[in-house]
């Protein structure tokens, strides 16, 4: 008896763990939102920069993007020891059932798009999609995705940049240089170009995905607020200034700019790494 | 003359983010025929419907990249662009 409520009480501390970095992140844009008033139009920007530490070089300025992605790294943490916290040789409860799904699923995707000498990456793979993923549906909860920050992204690209080159060296620094002048030396601009392009390109293509749907549903939520404001503006004292017509349509289109989208970024962020892992690597090694 | 300056740098940015979304054409182009050619393959083997339909989609969202690469700068011309650009300005104006 002693056992199961010390099991019940790690569990409920986890679950803590997942909510808390989230709750704790919601709050503190609660506090640090500025206010901006509706007549001065609509504003969008960047991060919310929360404080700057001062540097040697430079100051490092800590925004809302890094702050929300480290939440959500808390997060994901938290959840993958909750649901892994008690498992036993035969499951026996619903989590331990989903954490094997989620292994398998992703083993079997790393098998089947990098074949078995690259099961070594099933890990990766896993937490860049979660990371992703639960990056982008954090916007749900109202806090500033940070994969709409290019930064973020760019920091992932990046180091998905840096594992095509480890994997590229691996066949030799001489067949690294010669695979630039191939099929003639003429070549060579255009494939340092192709080939610094690779990390701009995936990090493009997730930040402007994201972005550009929070621009897109900001947007509408605006017009749909002064709309609402001029059409129904007549109604007396405070029935006047709700915005009725923000109701449904918002919500309708956060479940494609939001859900849909977001998935499908991290998704396809997560096979590209796959795809340009899997032929960097030369094919002897 | 300052609002003459200030008037050339946001219609500039207007017209710049306008030309910038004719990238959107390309995209467009791609994925119907990406699409036409899914359902063609769905008419032709239905029972391989759900592979085909994860492929399209995998598909067309690669092919977006370039369109989205155009709204990006449209975004920033509309609203990062003019408000720099009149900082540079201000910035510069002979005393």
């Amino acid at each position: 008896m002693d056992e199961k409520k010390r099991a019940r009480f790690v569990d409920i501390l986890l679950i803590l763990l997942i909510v808390l970095p989230l709750a704790g992140a919601v709050v503190l844009k609660t506090v640090t939102a500025p206010v901006t008033p509706m007549e001065k139009g609509v504003q969008i920007g960047g991060a919310q920069v929360y404080f700057t530490i001062p540097l040697p070089i430079q100051e490092l300025p800590i925004s809302a993007a890094q702050i929300n992605s480290w939440a959500v790294m808390l997060s994901i943490l938290g959840i993958c020891l909750y649901l892994t916290h008690g498992i036993k040789v035969i499951p026996d409860s619903k989590r331990q059932l989903a954490a094997e799904w989620i292994v398998d699923t992703v083993n079997k995707l790393v098998r089947s798009n990098m074949g078995e000498k690259f099961m070594g990456f099933a890990p990766f793979v896993a937490g860049i999609l979660a990371l992703s993923a639960l990056s982008s549906l954090s916007s749900l909860l109202g806090l500033f995705a940070p994969t709409s920050d290019l930064n973020i992204v760019l920091g992932w690209a990046l180091l998905v940049f840096i594992l095509i080159t480890h994997y590229k060296l691996k066949g030799g620094l001489w067949a690294y240089i010669k695979g630039f002048f191939s099929p003639i030396p003429v070549f060579a601009p255009l494939n340092i170009i192709g080939e610094v392009a690779t990390p701009i390109s995936m990090s493009f293509r997730h930040y402007g995905n994201v972005m550009s749907g929070m621009v897109i549903s900001t947007l509408i939520a605006y017009a749909l607020r002064s709309l609402s404001l001029t059409v129904l503006g007549w109604l007396p004292g405070v029935l006047g200034q709700i915005p009725f017509l923000q109701i449904g349509l918002p919500a309708v289109l956060s479940l494609y700019f939001d859900i849909f989208s977001g998935c499908m970024q991290a998704f396809i962020f997560a096979m590209l790494t796959m795809m340009f892992i899997s032929t960097a690597s030369p094919e002897d090694a | 003359m300052l609002e003459l300056a200030i008037g050339i740098i946001l219609g500039c940015c207007a017209i710049g983010a306008g030309i910038a979304l004719i990238a959107g054409i390309g995209p467009g182009i791609g994925e119907g025929q990406a699409v036409a050619k899914a359902c063609e393959a769905v008419g032709r083997q239905p029972e391989s419907k759900s592979a085909v339909t994860s492929t399209l989609i995998l598909g067309c969202a690669l092919a977006e990249t370039t369109g989205l690469y155009g709204l990006i700068i449209g975004i920033l011309l509309i609203f990062v662009a003019p408000g720099s650009f009149v900082g540079i300005l201000m910035a510069n104006l002979p005393k």
